[in-house]
Protein backbone atom coordinates (compact mmCIF):
# COMPACT_ATOMS: atom_id res chain seq x y z
CA UNK A 1 0.00 0.00 0.00
CA UNK A 2 1.43 3.58 -0.72
CA UNK A 3 2.51 6.06 1.71
CA UNK A 4 -0.83 8.84 1.61
CA UNK A 5 1.76 11.80 1.15
CA UNK A 6 5.34 11.42 -0.11
CA UNK A 7 7.54 14.34 0.17
CA UNK A 8 10.99 14.00 -1.56
CA UNK A 9 13.17 17.08 -1.62
CA UNK A 10 10.39 19.74 -1.45
CA UNK A 11 11.74 23.19 -1.29
CA UNK A 12 10.52 26.65 -1.70
CA UNK A 13 11.35 30.35 -1.48
CA UNK A 14 10.08 33.47 -0.99
CA UNK A 15 12.80 36.01 -2.78
CA UNK A 16 16.13 35.70 -1.60
CA UNK A 17 14.25 34.12 1.82
CA UNK A 18 13.96 30.08 1.87
CA UNK A 19 10.87 29.03 3.42
CA UNK A 20 11.41 24.92 2.79
CA UNK A 21 14.85 24.04 2.67
CA UNK A 22 14.42 20.52 0.86
CA UNK A 23 12.56 18.17 3.00
CA UNK A 24 11.23 14.79 2.92
CA UNK A 25 9.08 12.63 4.25
CA UNK A 26 6.20 10.11 4.43
CA UNK A 27 3.20 9.88 5.85
CA UNK A 28 1.40 6.29 6.12
CA UNK A 29 -2.45 5.27 5.83
CA UNK A 30 -4.37 5.71 9.13
CA UNK A 31 -1.56 8.00 10.79
CA UNK A 32 -1.40 11.13 12.70
CA UNK A 33 1.43 12.89 11.41
CA UNK A 34 2.99 16.38 12.96
CA UNK A 35 5.13 19.46 11.92
CA UNK A 36 6.77 20.90 14.54
CA UNK A 37 8.66 24.05 15.24
CA UNK A 38 9.05 27.74 15.44
CA UNK A 39 7.42 30.70 14.19
CA UNK A 40 8.83 31.14 10.97
CA UNK A 41 9.87 27.61 10.39
CA UNK A 42 8.31 26.55 7.46
CA UNK A 43 5.44 24.24 8.43
CA UNK A 44 2.86 26.06 7.02
CA UNK A 45 4.29 26.68 4.02
CA UNK A 46 4.84 23.20 3.57
CA UNK A 47 1.35 21.98 4.64
CA UNK A 48 0.15 25.00 1.81
CA UNK A 49 2.15 23.00 -0.56
CA UNK A 50 0.76 19.20 0.58
CA UNK A 51 -2.86 20.70 -0.27
CA UNK A 52 -1.98 22.85 -3.66
CA UNK A 53 -2.52 26.09 -2.53
CA UNK A 54 1.49 27.01 -2.96
CA UNK A 55 3.20 25.64 -5.87
CA UNK A 56 6.92 24.43 -5.08
CA UNK A 57 10.03 25.37 -6.65
CA UNK A 58 10.97 21.98 -6.59
CA UNK A 59 11.09 18.14 -5.12
CA UNK A 60 8.36 15.29 -5.64
CA UNK A 61 4.95 15.62 -4.03
CA UNK A 62 2.62 12.07 -4.23
CA UNK A 63 -0.52 12.41 -2.60
CA UNK A 64 -2.57 8.75 -2.18
CA UNK A 65 0.44 7.62 -4.78
CA UNK A 66 -1.06 9.65 -7.72
CA UNK A 67 1.86 12.81 -9.15
CA UNK A 68 0.28 15.98 -7.94
CA UNK A 69 1.05 18.21 -11.19
CA UNK A 70 -1.82 18.35 -13.07
CA UNK A 71 -4.14 16.24 -10.76
CA UNK A 72 -5.47 18.94 -8.25
CA UNK A 73 -8.63 19.15 -8.51
CA UNK A 74 -9.24 15.31 -8.15
CA UNK A 75 -6.81 14.91 -5.44
CA UNK A 76 -8.56 18.03 -3.64
CA UNK A 77 -11.57 16.37 -3.80
CA UNK A 78 -10.64 13.87 -1.07
CA UNK A 79 -8.85 16.32 1.07
CA UNK A 80 -10.26 18.14 3.70
CA UNK A 81 -8.31 21.19 5.35
CA UNK A 82 -8.70 23.46 8.66
CA UNK A 83 -6.61 26.55 7.23
CA UNK A 84 -5.14 28.82 10.34
CA UNK A 85 -7.42 31.35 9.81
CA UNK A 86 -11.52 30.80 11.24
CA UNK A 87 -12.11 31.38 7.33
CA UNK A 88 -15.84 30.83 7.93
CA UNK A 89 -18.64 32.75 6.08
CA UNK A 90 -19.46 35.39 8.46
CA UNK A 91 -22.71 36.49 6.63
CA UNK A 92 -24.24 32.91 6.39
CA UNK A 93 -25.62 30.23 9.32
CA UNK A 94 -23.87 27.42 10.51
CA UNK A 95 -25.79 25.37 8.57
CA UNK A 96 -25.37 27.63 5.22
CA UNK A 97 -21.65 27.49 5.47
CA UNK A 98 -21.85 23.74 5.48
CA UNK A 99 -24.26 23.06 2.58
CA UNK A 100 -22.15 26.47 0.96
CA UNK A 101 -18.91 24.29 0.73
CA UNK A 102 -20.33 21.27 0.32
CA UNK A 103 -21.44 22.84 -2.60
CA UNK A 104 -18.14 23.63 -3.65
CA UNK A 105 -17.05 19.88 -4.07
CA UNK A 106 -20.77 19.10 -6.57
CA UNK A 107 -21.98 17.09 -3.73
CA UNK A 108 -25.78 15.85 -4.52
CA UNK A 109 -28.06 17.59 -2.07
CA UNK A 110 -29.52 14.22 -0.71
CA UNK A 111 -26.15 13.51 0.65
CA UNK A 112 -25.35 17.10 2.04
CA UNK A 113 -28.77 17.24 4.23
CA UNK A 114 -27.27 13.14 5.27
CA UNK A 115 -23.51 14.67 6.20
CA UNK A 116 -24.62 17.87 7.69
CA UNK A 117 -26.90 16.49 10.00
CA UNK A 118 -23.98 13.82 10.99
CA UNK A 119 -21.37 16.51 11.19
CA UNK A 120 -23.61 18.82 13.88
CA UNK A 121 -23.82 15.68 15.75
CA UNK A 122 -19.94 14.89 15.91
CA UNK A 123 -19.14 18.30 16.55
CA UNK A 124 -21.51 19.13 18.88
CA UNK A 125 -23.41 21.87 17.14
CA UNK A 126 -26.85 20.22 16.80
CA UNK A 127 -29.28 23.01 18.23
CA UNK A 128 -26.83 25.64 16.16
CA UNK A 129 -27.69 25.60 13.02
CA UNK A 130 -29.66 28.42 12.91
CA UNK A 131 -27.23 30.52 14.57
CA UNK A 132 -24.80 32.97 12.23
CA UNK A 133 -21.43 32.61 12.72
CA UNK A 134 -20.98 35.85 13.81
CA UNK A 135 -22.72 34.70 17.12
CA UNK A 136 -20.18 31.72 17.75
CA UNK A 137 -17.05 31.75 20.07
CA UNK A 138 -14.04 30.59 19.38
CA UNK A 139 -14.25 27.24 19.75
CA UNK A 140 -17.64 26.56 18.34
CA UNK A 141 -16.15 28.69 15.16
CA UNK A 142 -13.23 26.32 15.10
CA UNK A 143 -15.81 22.85 15.32
CA UNK A 144 -17.59 24.05 12.95
CA UNK A 145 -14.45 24.53 10.61
CA UNK A 146 -13.39 21.31 11.66
CA UNK A 147 -17.12 19.89 10.81
CA UNK A 148 -17.09 22.14 6.94
CA UNK A 149 -13.05 20.34 6.41
CA UNK A 150 -15.27 16.90 6.87
CA UNK A 151 -17.65 17.30 4.51
CA UNK A 152 -16.43 16.01 1.37
CA UNK A 153 -15.52 12.88 3.60
CA UNK A 154 -11.83 12.91 3.02
CA UNK A 155 -9.16 10.42 3.24
CA UNK A 156 -6.70 13.02 4.07
CA UNK A 157 -7.14 15.72 7.12
CA UNK A 158 -4.57 18.70 6.89
CA UNK A 159 -5.08 21.00 10.11
CA UNK A 160 -3.22 23.85 10.45
CA UNK A 161 -2.72 24.93 13.99
CA UNK A 162 -5.80 23.55 15.36
CA UNK A 163 -6.25 24.60 18.44
CA UNK A 164 -4.32 27.65 18.35
CA UNK A 165 -6.62 30.60 20.84
CA UNK A 166 -9.01 28.13 22.37
CA UNK A 167 -9.37 27.74 25.68
CA UNK A 168 -8.85 24.59 27.96
CA UNK A 169 -12.42 23.13 27.54
CA UNK A 170 -12.21 23.93 23.68
CA UNK A 171 -8.93 22.48 23.37
CA UNK A 172 -10.04 18.92 24.78
CA UNK A 173 -12.87 18.99 23.22
CA UNK A 174 -11.70 19.40 19.71
CA UNK A 175 -8.56 16.58 20.51
CA UNK A 176 -11.24 14.41 21.51
CA UNK A 177 -12.95 14.79 17.88
CA UNK A 178 -9.37 14.55 16.46
CA UNK A 179 -8.58 11.18 18.18
CA UNK A 180 -12.04 9.85 17.16
CA UNK A 181 -11.30 10.72 13.68
CA UNK A 182 -8.26 8.41 14.37
CA UNK A 183 -10.02 6.06 15.68
CA UNK A 184 -11.98 5.66 12.07
CA UNK A 185 -8.69 5.27 10.24
CA UNK A 186 -8.35 8.80 8.87
CA UNK A 187 -4.80 9.88 7.95
CA UNK A 188 -3.92 13.53 9.13
CA UNK A 189 -0.99 16.07 8.79
CA UNK A 190 -1.31 18.42 11.24
CA UNK A 191 0.82 22.05 12.20
CA UNK A 192 1.43 22.91 16.25
CA UNK A 193 3.24 24.85 18.34
CA UNK A 194 1.44 23.27 21.45
CA UNK A 195 3.97 20.53 22.22
CA UNK A 196 1.06 18.74 24.44
CA UNK A 197 -1.04 18.65 21.26
CA UNK A 198 1.73 16.86 19.43
CA UNK A 199 2.27 14.11 22.41
CA UNK A 200 -1.21 13.15 22.39
CA UNK A 201 -2.77 13.23 19.02
CA UNK A 202 0.38 12.34 16.49
CA UNK A 203 1.93 9.12 16.07
CA UNK A 204 5.23 10.27 14.48
CA UNK A 205 6.18 14.30 14.06
CA UNK A 206 8.90 15.71 12.71
CA UNK A 207 10.42 19.14 14.66
CA UNK A 208 11.61 21.66 11.79
CA UNK A 209 13.44 24.67 11.98
CA UNK A 210 14.74 27.45 9.07
CA UNK A 211 13.03 25.52 6.66
CA UNK A 212 15.14 22.12 7.42
CA UNK A 213 13.84 19.18 9.25
CA UNK A 214 15.68 18.66 12.04
CA UNK A 215 14.53 15.40 13.53
CA UNK A 216 11.86 12.45 12.91
CA UNK A 217 10.61 10.23 14.72
CA UNK A 218 7.35 9.01 17.54
CA UNK A 219 6.80 11.01 20.03
CA UNK A 220 7.91 9.01 23.29
CA UNK A 221 10.67 7.76 21.04
CA UNK A 222 12.19 11.50 20.75
CA UNK A 223 12.02 12.08 23.96
CA UNK A 224 14.02 9.28 24.84
CA UNK A 225 16.57 9.48 23.10
CA UNK A 226 16.70 13.39 22.55
CA UNK A 227 16.42 14.20 26.60
CA UNK A 228 16.06 10.80 28.40
CA UNK A 229 13.10 9.52 30.49
CA UNK A 230 13.40 12.76 33.05
CA UNK A 231 14.87 16.46 33.21
CA UNK A 232 15.87 17.80 37.06
CA UNK A 233 15.68 21.46 36.98
CA UNK A 234 17.12 23.51 39.79
CA UNK A 235 16.72 26.69 40.68
CA UNK A 236 19.59 29.54 41.85
CA UNK A 237 22.62 26.90 41.45
CA UNK A 238 25.73 27.23 43.24
CA UNK A 239 29.05 26.90 41.42
CA UNK A 240 29.87 24.11 42.72
CA UNK A 241 26.61 22.26 41.36
CA UNK A 242 27.52 23.67 38.13
CA UNK A 243 31.58 22.20 38.44
CA UNK A 244 30.21 18.87 39.61
CA UNK A 245 28.18 18.25 36.34
CA UNK A 246 31.47 19.63 34.12
CA UNK A 247 33.28 17.12 35.67
CA UNK A 248 30.86 14.21 35.64
CA UNK A 249 30.36 15.31 31.95
CA UNK A 250 26.05 15.44 32.58
CA UNK A 251 24.74 17.22 29.68
CA UNK A 252 23.00 20.34 30.78
CA UNK A 253 21.03 23.61 29.91
CA UNK A 254 22.23 27.52 31.39
CA UNK A 255 19.49 29.37 31.65
CA UNK A 256 21.36 31.70 34.41
CA UNK A 257 19.04 31.42 37.14
CA UNK A 258 18.14 28.08 36.40
CA UNK A 259 19.87 24.81 35.17
CA UNK A 260 18.22 21.99 33.31
CA UNK A 261 19.67 18.50 33.39
CA UNK A 262 19.12 16.08 31.01
CA UNK A 263 20.26 12.93 32.25
CA UNK A 264 19.98 9.31 31.49
CA UNK A 265 19.70 7.85 35.47
CA UNK A 266 18.02 10.81 36.91
CA UNK A 267 17.00 9.09 39.91
CA UNK A 268 20.35 8.40 41.16
CA UNK A 269 21.72 12.14 40.03
CA UNK A 270 18.24 13.69 41.90
CA UNK A 271 18.96 11.79 45.38
CA UNK A 272 22.60 12.88 45.17
CA UNK A 273 21.81 16.45 44.53
CA UNK A 274 19.14 16.89 47.40
CA UNK A 275 21.89 15.25 49.75
CA UNK A 276 24.61 17.48 48.35
CA UNK A 277 24.06 20.29 46.91
CA UNK A 278 20.76 22.24 46.82
CA UNK A 279 17.66 20.97 49.26
CA UNK A 280 14.99 23.95 47.63
CA UNK A 281 14.10 24.57 44.73
CA UNK A 282 15.33 21.33 43.02
CA UNK A 283 12.62 19.41 40.80
CA UNK A 284 12.88 16.08 38.94
CA UNK A 285 9.83 15.79 36.39
CA UNK A 286 9.41 13.33 33.33
CA UNK A 287 10.75 14.50 30.16
CA UNK A 288 8.59 16.09 27.66
CA UNK A 289 8.77 17.06 24.29
CA UNK A 290 8.54 20.44 25.13
CA UNK A 291 12.24 19.48 26.15
CA UNK A 292 13.51 17.83 23.09
CA UNK A 293 11.60 21.47 20.98
CA UNK A 294 13.69 23.60 22.81
CA UNK A 295 16.79 21.46 23.35
CA UNK A 296 16.98 21.51 19.48
CA UNK A 297 15.71 24.74 18.41
CA UNK A 298 17.31 26.35 20.48
CA UNK A 299 15.83 29.03 23.49
CA UNK A 300 15.93 32.28 21.50
CA UNK A 301 13.09 34.41 20.27
CA UNK A 302 12.01 33.90 16.77
CA UNK A 303 10.60 37.19 15.96
CA UNK B 1 1.42 28.06 -14.32
CA UNK B 2 0.13 28.51 -17.74
CA UNK B 3 -2.98 28.41 -19.65
CA UNK B 4 -6.33 28.83 -17.58
CA UNK B 5 -7.90 26.47 -15.77
CA UNK B 6 -11.58 26.94 -15.65
CA UNK B 7 -14.82 24.77 -15.85
CA UNK B 8 -18.40 25.95 -15.37
CA UNK B 9 -17.87 25.37 -11.34
CA UNK B 10 -17.70 29.25 -11.17
CA UNK B 11 -21.21 29.02 -11.13
CA UNK B 12 -20.45 27.81 -7.19
CA UNK B 13 -18.62 30.74 -6.55
CA UNK B 14 -21.58 33.05 -8.12
CA UNK B 15 -24.09 31.14 -5.96
CA UNK B 16 -21.97 32.07 -2.74
CA UNK B 17 -22.90 35.45 -3.44
CA UNK B 18 -26.24 35.32 -4.77
CA UNK B 19 -26.95 32.98 -1.01
CA UNK B 20 -25.13 35.98 0.77
CA UNK B 21 -27.19 38.73 -1.46
CA UNK B 22 -30.17 37.57 -0.63
CA UNK B 23 -29.83 37.76 3.41
CA UNK B 24 -29.20 41.15 2.84
CA UNK B 25 -31.62 42.38 0.30
CA UNK B 26 -33.85 44.31 2.17
CA UNK B 27 -30.99 46.55 2.28
CA UNK B 28 -29.44 45.97 -1.07
CA UNK B 29 -32.68 47.01 -2.83
CA UNK B 30 -32.62 50.68 -1.72
CA UNK B 31 -29.78 52.61 -3.00
CA UNK B 32 -31.07 51.55 -6.76
CA UNK B 33 -34.55 52.76 -5.93
CA UNK B 34 -34.01 55.75 -4.17
CA UNK B 35 -30.82 57.17 -6.00
CA UNK B 36 -33.15 57.35 -9.14
CA UNK B 37 -35.45 59.63 -7.66
CA UNK B 38 -32.58 61.99 -5.73
CA UNK B 39 -31.17 62.56 -9.21
CA UNK B 40 -34.60 62.78 -11.26
CA UNK B 41 -35.62 65.34 -8.86
CA UNK B 42 -32.32 67.10 -8.30
CA UNK B 43 -31.35 67.42 -12.25
CA UNK B 44 -34.67 66.36 -14.14
CA UNK B 45 -37.06 68.49 -12.14
CA UNK B 46 -34.37 71.30 -10.59
CA UNK B 47 -32.32 71.22 -13.69
CA UNK B 48 -34.24 70.31 -16.03
CA UNK B 49 -36.14 73.29 -15.78
CA UNK B 50 -33.59 75.80 -16.38
CA UNK B 51 -32.50 73.60 -19.35
CA UNK B 52 -36.01 72.67 -21.02
CA UNK B 53 -34.64 70.59 -23.77
CA UNK B 54 -31.71 69.50 -26.39
CA UNK B 55 -31.20 67.85 -29.24
CA UNK B 56 -30.10 63.84 -29.24
CA UNK B 57 -29.95 61.55 -32.28
CA UNK B 58 -31.29 64.62 -34.69
CA UNK B 59 -34.45 65.07 -32.25
CA UNK B 60 -35.27 67.22 -29.32
CA UNK B 61 -35.17 65.56 -26.18
CA UNK B 62 -36.31 66.77 -22.55
CA UNK B 63 -33.66 66.91 -20.10
CA UNK B 64 -35.23 64.57 -17.88
CA UNK B 65 -35.39 62.29 -20.22
CA UNK B 66 -31.89 62.70 -21.36
CA UNK B 67 -30.20 61.97 -18.30
CA UNK B 68 -32.44 58.99 -17.41
CA UNK B 69 -30.47 56.28 -18.99
CA UNK B 70 -27.44 58.10 -17.98
CA UNK B 71 -28.06 57.42 -14.14
CA UNK B 72 -28.92 53.80 -15.33
CA UNK B 73 -25.69 53.75 -17.03
CA UNK B 74 -23.69 55.30 -14.04
CA UNK B 75 -25.10 53.05 -11.34
CA UNK B 76 -24.27 50.04 -14.26
CA UNK B 77 -20.57 50.98 -13.26
CA UNK B 78 -20.59 52.01 -9.78
CA UNK B 79 -22.23 48.11 -8.54
CA UNK B 80 -20.19 46.48 -10.58
CA UNK B 81 -16.88 48.48 -9.56
CA UNK B 82 -17.94 48.48 -6.11
CA UNK B 83 -18.48 45.05 -5.93
CA UNK B 84 -15.11 43.44 -7.28
CA UNK B 85 -13.61 46.20 -5.42
CA UNK B 86 -14.57 46.69 -1.75
CA UNK B 87 -16.40 43.76 -1.76
CA UNK B 88 -14.48 41.79 -2.95
CA UNK B 89 -11.57 42.57 -1.23
CA UNK B 90 -13.25 42.47 1.83
CA UNK B 91 -13.60 38.74 1.00
CA UNK B 92 -10.34 38.37 -0.12
CA UNK B 93 -8.47 40.18 2.53
CA UNK B 94 -10.47 39.97 5.88
CA UNK B 95 -12.70 37.26 5.34
CA UNK B 96 -10.26 35.08 3.61
CA UNK B 97 -13.09 33.70 2.14
CA UNK B 98 -11.04 32.89 -1.54
CA UNK B 99 -8.53 30.71 0.60
CA UNK B 100 -11.12 28.37 1.67
CA UNK B 101 -12.55 27.74 -1.74
CA UNK B 102 -9.06 27.27 -2.87
CA UNK B 103 -8.54 24.14 -0.52
CA UNK B 104 -11.46 22.99 -2.45
CA UNK B 105 -11.64 21.32 -6.08
CA UNK B 106 -12.49 25.07 -7.21
CA UNK B 107 -9.36 26.79 -8.95
CA UNK B 108 -8.18 30.49 -8.60
CA UNK B 109 -9.43 31.29 -12.06
CA UNK B 110 -13.27 30.00 -11.31
CA UNK B 111 -12.92 31.37 -7.77
CA UNK B 112 -12.48 35.41 -9.85
CA UNK B 113 -14.55 34.40 -12.54
CA UNK B 114 -17.64 33.94 -10.45
CA UNK B 115 -16.33 36.98 -8.57
CA UNK B 116 -16.57 39.27 -11.84
CA UNK B 117 -20.02 37.35 -13.23
CA UNK B 118 -21.45 38.09 -9.98
CA UNK B 119 -20.33 41.79 -10.09
CA UNK B 120 -22.34 41.95 -13.45
CA UNK B 121 -25.29 40.60 -12.00
CA UNK B 122 -24.89 43.35 -9.24
CA UNK B 123 -25.35 45.56 -12.17
CA UNK B 124 -28.58 44.21 -13.41
CA UNK B 125 -30.22 43.58 -10.67
CA UNK B 126 -29.74 47.18 -10.17
CA UNK B 127 -30.70 48.44 -13.51
CA UNK B 128 -34.13 46.48 -13.22
CA UNK B 129 -34.53 47.93 -10.43
CA UNK B 130 -33.91 51.51 -11.74
CA UNK B 131 -35.70 50.40 -14.38
CA UNK B 132 -38.90 50.54 -12.54
CA UNK B 133 -39.07 53.62 -10.95
CA UNK B 134 -37.66 55.64 -14.30
CA UNK B 135 -40.98 53.53 -16.23
CA UNK B 136 -43.04 55.03 -13.57
CA UNK B 137 -41.89 58.91 -14.68
CA UNK B 138 -42.43 57.55 -18.34
CA UNK B 139 -39.15 58.33 -19.60
CA UNK B 140 -38.55 54.67 -21.11
CA UNK B 141 -39.49 53.55 -24.59
CA UNK B 142 -40.53 49.77 -24.48
CA UNK B 143 -39.89 47.20 -26.43
CA UNK B 144 -36.23 48.53 -26.72
CA UNK B 145 -35.59 49.62 -23.55
CA UNK B 146 -36.16 45.79 -22.23
CA UNK B 147 -32.28 45.63 -23.84
CA UNK B 148 -31.15 47.55 -20.57
CA UNK B 149 -30.53 44.11 -19.19
CA UNK B 150 -28.51 42.51 -21.12
CA UNK B 151 -27.08 45.81 -21.92
CA UNK B 152 -25.89 45.98 -17.95
CA UNK B 153 -24.40 42.82 -17.67
CA UNK B 154 -22.02 44.04 -20.16
CA UNK B 155 -21.48 47.26 -19.03
CA UNK B 156 -20.79 45.67 -15.80
CA UNK B 157 -18.79 42.72 -17.11
CA UNK B 158 -16.63 45.92 -18.28
CA UNK B 159 -16.20 47.46 -15.16
CA UNK B 160 -16.63 44.65 -12.78
CA UNK B 161 -12.88 42.85 -14.85
CA UNK B 162 -11.60 46.72 -14.17
CA UNK B 163 -12.50 46.58 -10.43
CA UNK B 164 -10.90 43.29 -10.15
CA UNK B 165 -7.44 44.06 -11.57
CA UNK B 166 -7.67 47.06 -9.00
CA UNK B 167 -8.43 44.36 -6.63
CA UNK B 168 -5.42 42.47 -7.76
CA UNK B 169 -2.79 45.54 -7.11
CA UNK B 170 -3.97 47.86 -4.18
CA UNK B 171 -2.09 47.06 -1.20
CA UNK B 172 -4.49 47.95 1.15
CA UNK B 173 -9.01 48.80 1.27
CA UNK B 174 -7.94 52.78 1.56
CA UNK B 175 -5.87 52.88 -1.86
CA UNK B 176 -9.28 52.08 -3.51
CA UNK B 177 -10.13 55.76 -3.25
CA UNK B 178 -7.03 56.12 -5.98
CA UNK B 179 -9.22 54.60 -9.17
CA UNK B 180 -12.59 55.89 -7.50
CA UNK B 181 -11.46 59.39 -7.73
CA UNK B 182 -9.12 59.55 -11.04
CA UNK B 183 -11.08 57.09 -12.91
CA UNK B 184 -14.50 56.54 -11.49
CA UNK B 185 -15.52 60.00 -10.44
CA UNK B 186 -14.34 61.75 -13.89
CA UNK B 187 -16.17 59.24 -15.68
CA UNK B 188 -19.66 60.12 -13.90
CA UNK B 189 -18.86 63.95 -14.91
CA UNK B 190 -17.54 64.10 -18.66
CA UNK B 191 -18.58 60.70 -20.32
CA UNK B 192 -21.88 62.14 -21.98
CA UNK B 193 -23.65 61.63 -18.72
CA UNK B 194 -25.31 65.06 -17.60
CA UNK B 195 -24.60 67.10 -21.00
CA UNK B 196 -23.64 65.88 -24.30
CA UNK B 197 -19.88 65.13 -25.15
CA UNK B 198 -20.43 68.21 -28.19
CA UNK B 199 -19.95 70.86 -25.27
CA UNK B 200 -16.33 69.94 -24.53
CA UNK B 201 -13.07 70.89 -26.27
CA UNK B 202 -11.89 68.64 -29.26
CA UNK B 203 -9.12 67.17 -27.19
CA UNK B 204 -10.96 66.34 -24.50
CA UNK B 205 -13.97 64.45 -26.57
CA UNK B 206 -10.76 61.86 -27.87
CA UNK B 207 -9.90 61.46 -24.10
CA UNK B 208 -13.61 60.82 -23.57
CA UNK B 209 -13.88 58.78 -25.83
CA UNK B 210 -11.72 56.33 -24.67
CA UNK B 211 -13.55 56.07 -21.62
CA UNK B 212 -15.96 53.34 -21.45
CA UNK B 213 -18.59 54.62 -19.16
CA UNK B 214 -19.11 56.77 -22.27
CA UNK B 215 -20.12 53.96 -24.58
CA UNK B 216 -21.97 52.80 -21.91
CA UNK B 217 -24.19 56.03 -21.48
CA UNK B 218 -24.35 56.00 -25.48
CA UNK B 219 -25.52 52.22 -25.05
CA UNK B 220 -28.29 52.77 -22.48
CA UNK B 221 -29.55 56.18 -23.93
CA UNK B 222 -29.89 54.82 -27.07
CA UNK B 223 -31.98 51.83 -25.76
CA UNK B 224 -33.54 53.89 -23.52
CA UNK B 225 -35.07 56.54 -25.83
CA UNK B 226 -35.64 53.67 -28.57
CA UNK B 227 -32.88 55.45 -30.80
CA UNK B 228 -30.30 52.99 -32.35
CA UNK B 229 -27.90 54.31 -34.83
CA UNK B 230 -24.30 53.08 -35.29
CA UNK B 231 -22.94 54.45 -32.24
CA UNK B 232 -24.97 51.40 -30.69
CA UNK B 233 -22.94 48.81 -32.15
CA UNK B 234 -19.51 50.65 -31.66
CA UNK B 235 -20.96 51.09 -28.19
CA UNK B 236 -21.51 47.36 -28.33
CA UNK B 237 -18.07 46.44 -29.95
CA UNK B 238 -16.11 48.57 -27.59
CA UNK B 239 -17.26 47.64 -24.31
CA UNK B 240 -16.75 43.63 -25.82
CA UNK B 241 -13.36 44.25 -26.44
CA UNK B 242 -12.73 45.65 -23.50
CA UNK B 243 -14.17 42.67 -21.69
CA UNK B 244 -12.42 40.36 -23.77
CA UNK B 245 -9.30 42.39 -22.86
CA UNK B 246 -9.55 42.91 -19.04
CA UNK B 247 -10.47 39.09 -18.19
CA UNK B 248 -7.57 37.26 -18.86
CA UNK B 249 -5.43 40.39 -17.04
CA UNK B 250 -7.72 39.98 -13.90
CA UNK B 251 -7.19 36.52 -13.45
CA UNK B 252 -3.52 37.12 -14.28
CA UNK B 253 -2.83 39.36 -11.48
CA UNK B 254 -5.18 37.92 -9.25
CA UNK B 255 -3.26 34.77 -9.76
CA UNK B 256 -0.02 36.90 -8.64
CA UNK B 257 -1.64 38.49 -5.47
CA UNK B 258 -3.27 34.98 -4.00
CA UNK B 259 -0.75 32.23 -5.25
CA UNK B 260 2.26 32.54 -3.06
Amino acid sequence: MPAIIEVDNLRKSYGSAVAVDGISFAVQAGECFGLLGPNGAGKTTTIRIVYGFTPRDSGHLRIFGTDCDGAWRALKARIGVCQQENNLDPDLTVRENLEIFAAYFNLPSPLVRERVASLLHFTALEGREQSSVRDLSGGLMRRLVLARALINEPQLLILDEPTTGLDPQSRHQLWSRLEELKLRGLTTLLTTHYMDEAQRLCDRLVIMDEGKILVEGAPLDLIRLHVGSSVIEVVAPSVDLRRMLQEKGLPYEDLGQRLVIYSIDGEALYRELLNGHSRDGCMMRPATLEDVFLRLTGRELRE
Amino acid sequence: MTGFDLSCRFVQVWQRNLLVYRKTWKISFVPPLLEPLFYLAAFGVGLGKLVGSLAYGGKSTNYTAYIAPALIAINIMQSAFFENTFSSFVRMYYQKTFDAMLATPLTIDEVITGEILWGATKSVIGTALMMVIVTLFGLLHYPYALLLLPAAFLGGLAFACAGMICTAIVPTIETFNLPMFLFITPMFLFSGTFFPLDNLPGWAQLVARTLPLTHLVELCRSLALGRISASTLTAVAYLFTWSVVLFPLALIGMRRRLVR
